[in-house]
């Protein structure tokens, strides 16, 4: 990756970088797009540092959130033939992947 | 009842139906035509199954024929918005990534209004994963404002506020994460209702930002938001954020609230809201509805005061942080392996390939650079300054809430800056397009209740009133709403749509 570029900024090779990151395969003229309009909106968003947040606890969650366990009981799940339905490919009774490993693996 | 079945309210539906006055397949068949007439200009469906509609409300006039015990929504139609998961019939969320996706599950609040017998009659158009104010974002089709049809319908939930206001459905389910009911229902003339973070199910709403995701109505009148409201609420073991605590009375609170007698509350307006200092992007007739409409708070007895919010200022940046980065978290279960669009598997690539290009071709432009931003806010060495400095801000912000508290019951805004804009003028701009905003964010960060109510027109467009009350005090935006909305029908002689209604038939 390139040098991280000072605070405010967003340059075509991290946007490039960052939608690798992100699993998108962006075209050439996204990177343009989206370089110059997520470098104002980082600019704008930039400006929470401005608030003086000194002894300030970060808010996760609007409702204070506790762990939430229940009974271990067993409970049906979804029959498999119709989770496999929505799926973009299935095979002997499981989701079919692309190979995970590249070719010289 | 006949002619006007498709402008009645859902409570006088729902009356009509108990009384046996009216059948359900007569109500679904009258919304059935319109949608047909309709919706081809409109664009508020992404999804219409006429004969399911048909079918399950012949099965409600069967069930009370039979002398079966029904609630009082029962026979009611409904539209969803389609980020709410149903059954088999498809669910999109408004993206390419869903298309043609039927879900084996229904969401929550989808099988609580299933269980109470209302008729679905489709799902609604909206922002791609409910990311933008103008449903411009939605990958499918362009919805129209009914009150202009070269204006935008207000987002993510256009579809929803377009089918209400346009005599497509009588009430609606929209979800908010930072104004996304709030928002169109105040550019289309509706109410539209933001519940208390955690006290809606979120359990299979499609997540876009799940600390500030939550479903609430979309209606016509206070008292069918507060009924549709009521239908929807409660604790669910399958949604952890869920908050264990009785259903709110909000229907109740609506009647009482249209009586008009506002002695004894005090009502807080938010300088940093379009008041003094505060008025940039505000436009001139949305502040002159909207003091107009805290006079009449007044006249009915309500004290008003000024209350100042200094952190409301930066709602807009920390929301434009936080929603994105748990945006990119949330989108990433869209991998092209277990539902939905799988792009490039022809054998030459392997899965990275493949989830790379089912994500390029799936998603839009909005949520690639929702995706990339959140992505980098989250990124080692830029946490801090940014998602960190943003939920620190987001600490100050239910500060000046709860502070508020002490000295009001309710804080008030205009819900949104403007009235509605054409179509196309603001899509290239991201910036422009989250101003919208502005005013829905704080609630929305803080978690506590939100509803706009129409107060007025602004050029002929609807002008919308924010009422914020305190977590778990929904019944108090409610109250005030209905005072508010009852008072304006008093003094007009007539409902704020039924002014749609008559421009309708100009126009014609």
């Amino acid at each position: 990756m390139s040098t991280p570029s000072p605070k405010g900024q967003l340059t075509r090779d991290e946007v490039a970088h960052l939608a690798h990151l992100s699993r998108l395969a962006v075209s050439d003229e996204e990177l343009d797009l989206f370089a110059g309009q997520l470098a104002a909106v980082l600019d704008a968003v930039a400006q929470v540092g401005k608030a003086d947040v000194a002894d300030v606890p970060p808010t996760t969650h609007a409702v204070p959130m506790t762990n939430v366990m229940r009974a271990d009981v067993a409970r049906p799940s979804l029959p498999r033939d119709v989770v496999l339905a929505g799926a973009p490919a299935a095979e002997d009774d499981r989701f079919r992947v692309p190979r995970i490993l590249g070719e010289e693996a | 009842m006949s002619a006007d079945l498709t402008t009645t309210s859902a409570a006088d539906l729902s009356r009509a139906l108990q009384a046996g006055d009216l059948s359900s397949a007569e109500v679904t068949r009258a919304y059935l035509d319109r949608i047909a007439a309709d919706d081809g200009e409109l664009g508020a469906y992404l999804h219409v199954d006429a004969e399911a509609a048909v079918t399950s409300a012949e099965a409600v006039d069967a069930a009370r024929a039979a002398g079966e015990e029904l609630g009082p929504l029962a026979g009611v139609p409904l539209a969803l918005k389609d980020v709410v998961v149903t059954a088999g019939v498809p669910t999109t969320s408004g993206s390419r990534i869903l298309e043609g996706w039927r879900p084996p599950y229904d969401a929550t609040l989808a099988a609580k209004l299933k269980a109470a017998g209302t008729v679905l009659l489709g799902k609604t158009n909206m922002d791609e994963f409910a990311m933008g104010s103008s449903t411009e974002n939605s990958a499918y089709q362009v919805t129209r404002n009914p009150w202009d049809r070269d204006r935008i319908p207000g987002g993510s939930s256009g579809g929803s506020s377009a089918a209400v206001a346009g005599g497509l459905a009588p009430w609606s389910i929209g979800t908010d994460t930072g104004g996304s009911i709030r928002q169109p229902a105040a550019l289309t003339g509706l109410v539209g209702h933001k519940p208390t973070y955690g006290s809606v199910s979120r359990y299979g709403l499609v997540a876009f930002s799940s600390s500030l995701d939550q479903a609430g109505p979309m209606a016509r009148t206070v008292l069918d938001a507060a009924l549709l409201h009521e239908a929807i609420a409660g604790h669910d073991a399958h949604d952890s954020t869920s908050i264990d605590c009785p259903v709110p009375v909000l229907a109740e609170a609506a009647r009482r609230g249209a009586e008009g007698e506002l002695a004894g509350l005090t009502v807080g307006v938010v300088r940093e809201l379009g008041g003094e200092g505060h008025t940039d992007g505000y436009e001139d007739g949305v502040l002159d509805r909207f003091s107009a409409a805290v006079a009449l708070l007044e006249s009915m007895g309500a004290e008003v005061r000024e209350v100042s919010c200094p952190a409301f200022d930066l709602a807009l940046p920390a929301y434009y942080l936080i929603a994105p980065s748990e945006a990119s978290s949330n989108l990433a279960r869209f991998d092209g392996v277990r539902y939905g669009l799988r792009v490039g598997d022809d054998g030459s690539r392997d899965l990275d390939e493949v989830m790379a290009l089912t994500r390029e071709q799936g998603f839009g432009p909005e949520v690639k650079r929702r995706i990339i931003l959140g992505t980098y806010a989250l990124s080692a060495g830029y946490y801090d300054a940014y998602y960190g400095q943003a939920q620190k801000v987001r600490t100050l912000i239910t500060r000046d809430f709860t502070s508020a508290w002490d000295d009001v019951d309710v804080l008030v805004s205009p819900t949104s800056p403007t009235v509605a804009w054409s179509i196309g003028a603001r899509v290239d701009d991201p910036i422009a397009m989250y101003a919208a905003d502005l005013c829905t964010l704080p609630a929305s960060l803080a978690g506590v209740p939100a509803i706009s109510v129409p107060c007025g027109l602004s050029e002929g467009l609807p002008v919308g009133f924010q009422i914020m009350a305190p977590a778990l005090a929904d019944d108090r935006c409610y109250r005030v709403a209905a005072a508010l909305e009852a008072a304006q029908d008093a003094a007009r002689g007539h409902r704020l749509l039924d002014e749609l209604g008559a421009k309708e038939n100009t126009a014609s």
